[in-house]
């Protein structure tokens, strides 16, 4: 592992060092291709592996198989010769293939022919009211402090939400012995009728027995309350009490932890602001990017793989990132690639890993009032924009997300978008009476993590640095 | 064909502001957006509302503008979030303060008293952050900035209540003059009219090449970049004179950072390529001169596309050619101010022949001229 790059010029950079990542780096250095692997995370193994080489949690039983499956594509990594950059940002890319990153508190921008984006997944926002309260959390983030130091969520916790990964920390938390009070299942009954068509090959997934085994280990040690249509967490200063509404009869219980979660969505921050063209997924609720079937985006030279490109789970994730590498190969050392598996085997392998997606994504669809909140929820966090705000910006004319900010911050904040910006897209959409695909995104702009002024300064004047900048 | 009494092609700050002075007076325009009003520099400018540092053929209209910024909520019903709190240039040098001495003669003697020269001790007075060492500078007191989308957003509208017919989404193409009229398709639609209005920024130069009027026009893309909220430090707009930074603190904290320094413009999908470089020369500077800045973070970085003429003054006025065409365009990174003020005076030009602002340097016929060719200019 190094600390800054160590050249200006690379034939690949991969970025982000989850499944996909590290599968596709793995290859493409194992080609011989000057191959950088970038990760913000202090290890490799991104979100379903975080911490894999660090973790103080040893005993295996308590994280799962599917955990510690990642050790094997991480030794791969680490023995193909690629360079890994961890505790890296990346903050930028382009269509040029520049890549703006910072590390250690310094800014350095390098060039790649080829990109393999795997930046993975965010959850997906859960505006409810009160959902910015301190002792609110997403799963996702206990998750995070569950693998990378062992910590617990400590009082009254509650879980409420829906998703396999709602089900996978429950049982994570619980076999670490944490305490959860209970678990509020939102996922929309109706959806059971609607995924029917996909259930055959999803009974012959390994989902099925998984999925089976881990939501029965949770109901046999905690309260579980299906069929929950309403949420709203309250409290002065910080949460103190769950409402919520199951079958028609309304309940209020005390809280101190409450961790939301209603799934995951491609995190596109990065390739939208490459410029890379995206298009409204009906089934997933969410933005995925246009790529052919090697993984290239509408952007020459970007390809993307993993949960980026489409939720698919870290198996899923991992053959993309072999076909996107693959492709990678093809294109700048196709003598290398001929010792790899053709791309009609990489595509059959990852047409076994999707099996059984479809009937989750079904499934797994959030309910309505889960994505579309009511006037006083607050959706943008960072600017305090509330869905009464966007409806009324609505009726005086703003038509968009980028239209909308001549009316109301929404999205100009730090988080560019990340907890407000599908809200907005299906807010207005629904306003309006439009597809989510006619209503569009924020346009977004790098950096797309924020860097510190200081961090910018500190960029090194290449020595084309008074050169024209219209290249490739 | 729907017959209207003028179409504006751009529903920028300047089409929109156009838009509206035509239905004030009386007529109805049809306003033309290919994408959507603000989209481009309009939307997106750094909403510097400023007479500081104007050629002198633009004074009059910056001027005139100015009187309508001060009354902007009456004019399209909302406060554009317009604010005026000075704009300073800064001279770090006794060099520089000598050429600010020089200007401010010039403009005296021109009549024009709105820059004023100002001391080391009222410019610590105005701007405290700046460093010790500057000399003093130039102030304009009555400028100001506003939210660039806001207000082109809030123009557009109004031209909407006024009844301006609005076409967003789709490009005028087939621009042509027939019998006597102007017509132009807009998606499956036909419009004409007597009058034309030139107002497409960055893509006006085209249209009025296409007309026969080449004019010297380029494309640039200026970037800019806000940073997180830090305590209110700087109160007026903040200009170096000797280097390319200017400043804005809002209200919430936020700091606006520009200067110039440019991105690479792609005119055909509205995308701009950021010059982190460049970008880095900024932040180098707003580092060192401002300490309260350095823990700050950039939360995002953008450019916008602006025409930019040979003589960086905008074509402003009747086409030396054709009856009833316009122009308003190549405003050269500074037309956010002057739209109020244009429109106004375009209404003027095509309703009552004549307007009482000079605009005599703006004019389209000054590129026909037989006249050296402008200096050479490095590309971005
Ligand atoms: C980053 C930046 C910072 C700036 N800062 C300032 C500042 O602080 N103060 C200041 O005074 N000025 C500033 N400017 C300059 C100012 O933004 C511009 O001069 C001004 O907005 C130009 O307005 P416009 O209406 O001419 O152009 P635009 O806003 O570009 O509008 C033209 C419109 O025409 C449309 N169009 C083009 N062709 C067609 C067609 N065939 N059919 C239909 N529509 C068409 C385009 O889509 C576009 O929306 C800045 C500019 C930039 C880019």
């Amino acid at each position: 592992m190094t600390s800054i790059p160590q050249r200006d010029a690379y034939d690949v950079v991969v970025i982000g060092a989850g499944p996909a990542g590290l599968a596709a780096a793995a290859l493409t250095a194992g080609a011989g291709l000057a191959t950088l692997l970038v990760d913000e995370n202090m290890g490799p193994g991104g979100q379903v592996w975080r911490a894999i080489t660090t973790t103080p949690v040893k005993e295996k039983r308590l994280l799962g198989d599917d955990y510690w499956a990642g050790q094997r594509l991480v030794d791969d990594v680490r023995a193909s010769g690629a360079e890994i950059l961890q505790r890296a940002t990346v903050w930028s890319l382009d269509r040029t293939l520049e890549v703006g990153l910072s590390i250690d508190g310094g800014a350095r921008l390098v060039r790649a022919k080829r990109i393999i984006l795997a930046t993975g997944a965010l959850e997906r926002p859960f505006p409810i009211p009160g959902w910015t309260l301190p002792g609110v959390m997403t799963a996702g983030a206990a998750q995070t402090m569950l693998k990378s130091s062992g910590l617990l969520p400590q009082g009254r916790v509650v879980v409420a939400g829906q998703g396999p990964l709602l089900w996978l920390l429950s049982a994570q938390i619980l076999r670490m012995g944490g305490m959860i009070d209970l678990v509020l299942d939102t996922a929309d009954r109706r959806n059971r009728l609607r995924a029917l068509p996909h259930l055959p090959p999803f009974l012959t997934s390994p989902y099925f027995f998984k999925g089976l085994a881990m939501m029965r280990e949770v109901r046999a040690r905690t309260q579980v309350v299906g069929g929950v249509t309403s949420l709203a967490a309250r409290g002065s200063g910080r949460v103190e009490a769950l409402a919520y509404e199951a079958g028609g009869r309304r309940s209020e219980i005390p809280v101190d932890v409450l961790l939301l979660h209603q799934g995951v969505v491609p995190n596109v921050n990065l390739a939208m602001a490459a410029g890379v063209r995206h298009r409204w997924d009906d089934v997933q609720l969410c933005w995925v990017p246009e790529l052919d079937e090697r993984g290239e985006s509408s952007v020459a030279g970007i390809h993307v793989a993993g949960d980026g490109a489409g939720i698919g789970g870290a198996s899923v994730a991992v053959h993309r990132g072999r076909i996107a590498a693959r492709a990678v190969i093809e294109a700048l050392k196709p003598e290398a690639g001929l010792a790899l598996a053709d791309h009609a085997t990489l595509a059959s392998e990852l047409a076994r890993a999707e099996r059984g997606r479809a009937f989750l994504d079904v499934l797994f669809q959030p309910a309505r009032q889960f994505r579309i909140p009511a006037d006083e929820t607050v959706v943008c966090r960072c600017e305090e924009v509330t869905a009464r705000d966007i409806r009324e910006s609505v009726a005086l004319g703003a038509t968009g997300p980028n239209q909308l900010k001549a009316y109301r911050r929404t999205g100009m904040g730090p988080c560019q978008g990340r907890l407000c910006g599908l809200t907005v897209t299906e807010l207005m959409a629904e306003a309006r009476g439009r597809t989510p695909a006619e209503i569009g995104y924020y346009r977004l702009r790098a950096p797309v993590k924020p860097i510190t002024l200081a961090e910018l300064a500190s960029l090194p004047k290449g020595e084309d640095a008074t050169k024209a900048v219209v290249r490739g | 064909m729907t017959r209207a009494d003028a179409i504006i092609i751009g529903g920028g700050i300047h089409g929109c502001s156009t838009a509206v002075h035509l239905c004030l007076k009386g007529l109805r325009p049809v306003l033309v957006e290919k994408d959507y009003a603000g989209r481009h520099a309009s939307g997106v400018n750094a909403g510097g509302v400023r007479q500081l540092a104007r050629h002198t053929a633009e004074i009059p209209l910056s001027i005139r503008s100015m009187g309508l910024w001060e009354r902007i909520a009456d004019i399209v019903d909302d406060d554009c979030e317009f604010e005026s709190h000075g704009q300073v240039l800064v001279a770090e040098t006794g060099e520089e303060l000598a050429a600010c001495r020089a200007r401010v003669a010039e403009l005296e003697a021109l009549g024009f008293s709105h820059e004023e020269l100002i001391d080391a001790a009222e410019l610590r007075r105005l701007v405290p952050a700046v460093s010790d060492s500057c000399p003093g500078g130039i102030v304009s007191r009555r400028d100001g900035a506003a939210s660039p989308a806001r207000t082109t957003t809030a123009f557009r509208r109004k031209a909407g209540h006024l009844g301006a017919i609005v076409r967003e989404g789709m490009g005028a193409t087939g621009i042509r003059r027939q019998d006597g009229l102007w017509r132009v398709d807009v998606g499956s639609e036909r419009f004409e009219a007597p009058i034309l209005v030139n107002a497409a920024g960055a893509w006006g130069g085209d249209i009025a090449a296409g007309l026969g009027e080449p004019v010297p026009v380029e494309t640039v893309a200026p970037m800019l970049m806000i940073t997180s909220r830090v305590p209110p430090f700087i109160a007026p707009v903040v200009i170096l004179r000797g280097r390319k930074l200017s400043f804005k603190q809002f209200g919430n904290g936020t700091v606006l950072i520009g200067g110039g320094h440019l991105a690479t413009p792609c005119r055909d999908t509205g995308e701009t390529i950021l010059d982190w470089r460049k970008l880095q020369e900024s932040a180098r500077t707003v580092f060192e001169l401002f300490p309260v800045m350095r823990g700050a973070t950039i939360v995002r970085a953008w450019a916008g596309i602006e025409a930019r003429t040979g003589d960086d003054l905008p074509v402003l006025g009747p086409s030396a050619v054709h009856e009833g065409l316009y122009h308003q365009f190549g405003f050269s990174l500074h037309g956010f101010q002057l739209g109020p003020g244009a429109g106004a005076v375009m209404a003027e030009l095509i309703v009552d022949g004549s307007t009482a602002t000079p605009i005599d340097g703006l004019g389209i016929g000054r590129f026909a001229r037989p006249s050296p060719p402008p200096a050479p200019r490095g590309q971005p």
